[in-house]
């Protein structure tokens, strides 16, 4: 007697699973369905980083080439080159003259570089297949010279579409996010 | 001339070749309806639109992946036997072709009459676990193997209460012919037997359920024990006729029990046939229903519930008829 | 167990020896299921030997994605190290956070602002539930039912959502810092974790309708792979394995840290130790969470969510530590050895998977294949975390 009256509240369990299941087949769709709707919540989304413009002109990024980014980068994503101008320009590797705290055995013998340096920065590259979007970097910078981009639709076929040049990049936005909704006709 | 045609057409082989090759399109077309429908049931009961990019909400979906699979190659799998890995897809496909003959669509719209229709049926369908078998043999893969014997276990089993379900019914109408079996529903509502028989009802299709190898008893294809069971080595058509026969089977299976439980053809405004297939489409979203729905059982709770509750339910609903159609009728 | 049988589960599957074994004891058929096999999501290996559909013996293979976390630590700096925890167990990645910053906060003597820690228990906790989700997802998944895990993704998707508001990611997160974590919370993201929690608690009597009460479900769950506590002992389970056998040890209870001891929630166990057990704990754990995540919304204090004075040149003292926290899958411990320098010197990551795994040898001696998928699955294991 117990075990039927087991069964049939087993039964009865199945029951109630159709019903649910019934339910949700007549609710709305909860997918985002891509290329006709887009997501809502790229505001807080990482993209790759980008380069932040200058307060008075977007064409030159902020950074000042401190290599802080580069130096805490985990996966080692970041490239700078630059080159130095004005006084103290041919002083020799701008790279040890960037950091004067390291001592290594090449710049031990060197003179003291002087105080200030013009430098034109050259290239800021990510190899952003390797970065894994910890955001180190961003907090690292002192002047607050980069930021994630709110980039999520970046595609790419090769593994070059993914070495990024972030200074072409900022004067020139290939990819800005296009705003939510539907897609203007192409 | 026009009478010569008319006898030519009506003469009962030319309609056997005419109803054949009709079930055959059937048969083509209910693959692709299907396949299609189960994904949108599927979608719908997920929360998302199922298929939807090719063409107009997808509807040519199933024609995409028709194509991609008749265009697979054929692999068949190092060390198989492979007279009987090719032939076991075929061996599965077609006896259905048969199964279809004698299920009466309208009076009129029957493939064959013939007054053992049932027995035609169950035979044939029985064949299916014979491909099931050669598949899993033929592939010579363990997971293969393992599904094999899992579905002749389960269909030589899951075939005792299905009998007894429609023995219940044979008695109760006194022929094996699915078109009189129909026919003597065609009285309304109530004298569905349904009504008439309910638990003969419930053991029928719990067995068909079985017996088509579906969701929640779908263990020789248990994909996350098997990976897919019989048919883990089978690519493209190999895959795609185990494919249409699965689909298909799930229709006869409908089919008969519209015939025998849900009144057949009977119903009102449209004609015949339109209610014989939107009854049987209602059943087979129920199977589909019940895929999305449920777990899969274990193999010997399987077996449990078809020797302790089926086959005793089964057995006590048939001696029940059997006794009332003695006194009654 | 018998001696002999014991026998057999040590050393290498294959070298055992097998000629005279099957004269003896009749035909066996040995399975390699996975490292790409449906039920062993990711890519465990588990060679089984048959006997029909009975498992005589079986033996998880390991090291298939071995990605060397552990040697990483020593060659990259302390806070390089971080976005690795991320990615050690990529369902509850902000756990293995929290016991690597927790390390090396206990090895500075650094305090974290009350509200840092508050912050790390919302968050921790909502990333629990997300865990949580997606085994009870995968787990009806392994038993043949496809519907649960899509539901399971939706009010996932909602706590990624959440997540990504505060860490920027939604899977591997790499947020918490040394004394502190990297953003501080919205009032946007408080209101929506306030909606989800009263959401979610109406989902779950529907994921209990649907699946735990189901009589299929309970048919494939009661009385399948019973732990003792004691061979749960003595294997090292944890988490909701151990609590399943009814070993009321949770690291937030045992060895409080943070300010659980200041949060309201009870410790789930079981009773037989059954996967049905496993599976209970590990959704009242989900209404715990739920109960943590709404006490500690209530207590947020004010304040700075990072300790401001951080260099990133960080450089621990020598000495050595151990910090465990509580992950979804049990005990979390990061073991490390500081010289002093730059990088750490040496770095053990404990990973509950690994010992919970270990028990699959012995529970699954004996079970149908598919009850043996079953346990796999109540196990709740993630095979990045096992090897690391
Ligand atoms: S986000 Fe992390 S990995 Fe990516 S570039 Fe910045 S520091 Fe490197
Ligand atoms: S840390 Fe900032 S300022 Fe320094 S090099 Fe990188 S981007 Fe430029």
């Amino acid at each position: 007697m117990k075990r039927l009256f087991k069964t049939l509240q087993g039964l009865w369990s199945l029951a109630v699973g159709l019903k649910i299941t019934g339910v949700e087949l007549f609710k709305p769709w909860l997918t985002v369905h891509y290329p006709r709707q887009e997501v809502d919540n790229l505001a807080t989304f990482r993209g790759h980083i980008e380069l932040v413009p200058a307060a008075d002109d977007p064409q030159t990024p902020r950074c000042i080439m401190c290599w802080k980014c580069v130096e805490i980068c985990p996966s080692r994503c970041i490239s700078l080159r630059l080159h130095a101008v004005g006084e103290g320009a041919e002083a020799g590797d701008p790279g040890l003259l960037l950091a004067p705290e390291l001592k290594s055995p090449y710049s031990a013998h060197l003179p003291p570089p002087p105080d200030k340096i013009e430098r034109v920065l050259d290239s800021y590259r990510l190899n952003y297949s390797l970065c894994s979007l910890c955001g180190l970097c961003v907090q690292s910078c002192p002047v607050e010279a980069i930021r994630f981009s709110r980039n999520a639709y970046l595609v790419g076929t090769t593994r070059q579409d993914f070495d990024l040049d972030l200074l072409a990049r900022l004067r020139n936005p290939v990819d800005a996010p296009r705003p939510p909704g539907p897609r203007p006709p192409t | 001339m026009m009478a010569e045609l008319t006898a030519l057409l009506t003469h009962p082989l030319a309609q056997m070749v005419l109803a054949l090759a009709a079930i055959l399109a059937f048969l083509g077309v209910n693959g692709l309806v299907l396949l299609y429908a189960e994904r949108k049931v599927a979608g719908f009961i997920q929360r998302r639109p199922g298929p939807y990019e090719v063409g107009p909400h997808g509807l040519l979906q199933p024609f995409a992946d028709a194509g991609k699979l008749m265009s697979k190659q054929l692999v068949a799998p190092m060390g198989a036997d492979r007279l009987l890995f090719w032939l076991a897809p075929l061996v599965s496909l077609a006896p259905v072709v048969v199964c279809f003959l004698p299920i009466p669509f309208s009076p009129l719209l029957t493939g064959m009459d013939v007054n053992l229709g049932l027995l035609l049926i169950l035979a044939f369908s029985g064949l299916n676990t014979l491909a099931l078998c050669l598949a899993g043999w033929g592939s010579n893969s363990k997971y293969s193997l393992l599904g094999a014997a899992r579905a002749v276990a389960q269909s030589v089993a899951y075939e005792i209460p299905l009998l007894l379900a429609v023995l219940a019914v044979a008695f109760q109408v006194g022929s094996l012919d699915l078109s009189a079996i129909a026919a003597t529903q065609a009285k309304g509502l109530l004298s569905w037997n349904v009504f008439v028989q309910p638990l003969a009802f419930a053991v029928f299709f719990i067995s068909a359920v079985a017996e088509t190898n579906r969701a929640p008893f779908d263990l020789p294809e248990a994909e996350s024990e098997l990976t897919a069971g019989f048919h883990t080595e089978y690519s493209g058509m190999g895959f795609g006729i185990f494919f249409l026969a699965e689909y298909s089977y799930m229709v006869v299976v409908c089919a008969v029990a519209t015939a025998l439980f849900l009144g057949g053809w009977d119903g009102p405004l449209v004609p015949g046939p339109w209610w014989f297939l939107g009854k049987v489409f209602a059943l087979v979203f129920a199977l589909m229903w019940f895929r999305w729905t449920f777990p899969r059982v274990r193999f010997d709770q399987l077996l449990n519930v078809c020797w302790k509750w089926l086959i005793p339910l089964g057995l006590a609903n048939l001696v029940a008829t059997a006794l009332l159609v003695k006194w009654v009728g | 167990m018998s001696q002999d049988a014991n026998a057999r589960l040590t050393g290498d599957f294959y070298t055992a020896p097998f000629g005279p074994r099957i004269e003896e004891e009749g035909d066996t058929l040995i399975l390699n299921m996975g490292p790409q096999h449906p039920a062993t999501h990711g890519v465990l290996r588990v060679i089984v030997e048959l006997d029909g559909e009975y498992i005589r013996r079986a033996e998880p293979v390991l090291g298939y994605i071995h990605r060397m976390h552990e040697k990483m630590g020593e060659v990259k700096s302390w806070v390089q190290y971080l976005p690795n925890m991320g990615r050690v167990d990529y369902l509850h990645a902000l756990a293995w956070n929290w016991a690597y910053v927790g390390a090396v906060e206990k090895l500075m003597g650094l305090a974290v602002p009350p509200r840092a820690e508050y912050i790390r228990v919302i968050t921790c906790e909502l990333n629990r539930i997300n865990s949580h989700l997606l085994w009870w997802g995968a787990y009806l998944l392994d038993l043949g039912a496809f519907t649960p895990i899509v539901y399971a993704f939706a009010d996932r998707e909602r706590i990624m959502d959440l997540l990504q508001m505060v860490t920027g990611s939604r899977l591997t997160y790499c947020y918490y810092r040394f004394g502190g974590v990297s953003a501080d919370l919205g009032d946007e993201f408080i209101r929506g974790t306030h909606e989800f929690v009263a959401d979610f608690r109406k989902r779950l009597p529907m994921y209990r309708g649907l699946v735990t009460d189901n009589m299929i479900l309970r048919g494939r769950c009661e009385e399948i792979g019973v732990l003792s506590p004691e061979t749960a002992r003595r294997y090292g389970a944890t988490g909701p394995v151990l609590r399943g056998s009814g070993v009321a040890y949770d690291v937030r209870r045992a060895e409080p840290y943070s300010v659980y001891d200041r949060l309201d929630f009870t410790v789930p166990t079981g009773r037989n130790g059954d996967a049905m057990d496993r599976y209970e704990v590990r959704m009242e754990e989900m209404n715990q969470c739920l109960r943590i995540i709404e006490q500690a919304l209530e207590a947020l204090p004010d304040g700075a969510h990072i300790a401001p004075d951080l260099s990133e040149r960080l450089l621990p003292p020598k000495g050595e530590v151990y910090f465990a926290v509580e992950g979804a899958r049990g005990k979390i411990g990061v073991y490390l050895l500081s010289d002093g320098g730059p990088t750490p010197y040496r770095v053990k990551l404990r990973a509950p998977g690994f010992s919970n795994l270990s028990l699959f040898a012995e529970l699954a001696q004996g079970t149908l294949l598919a009850d043996a998928v079953s346990i796999l699955g109540s196990l709740d294991l993630v095979i990045p975390e096992i090897d690391r």
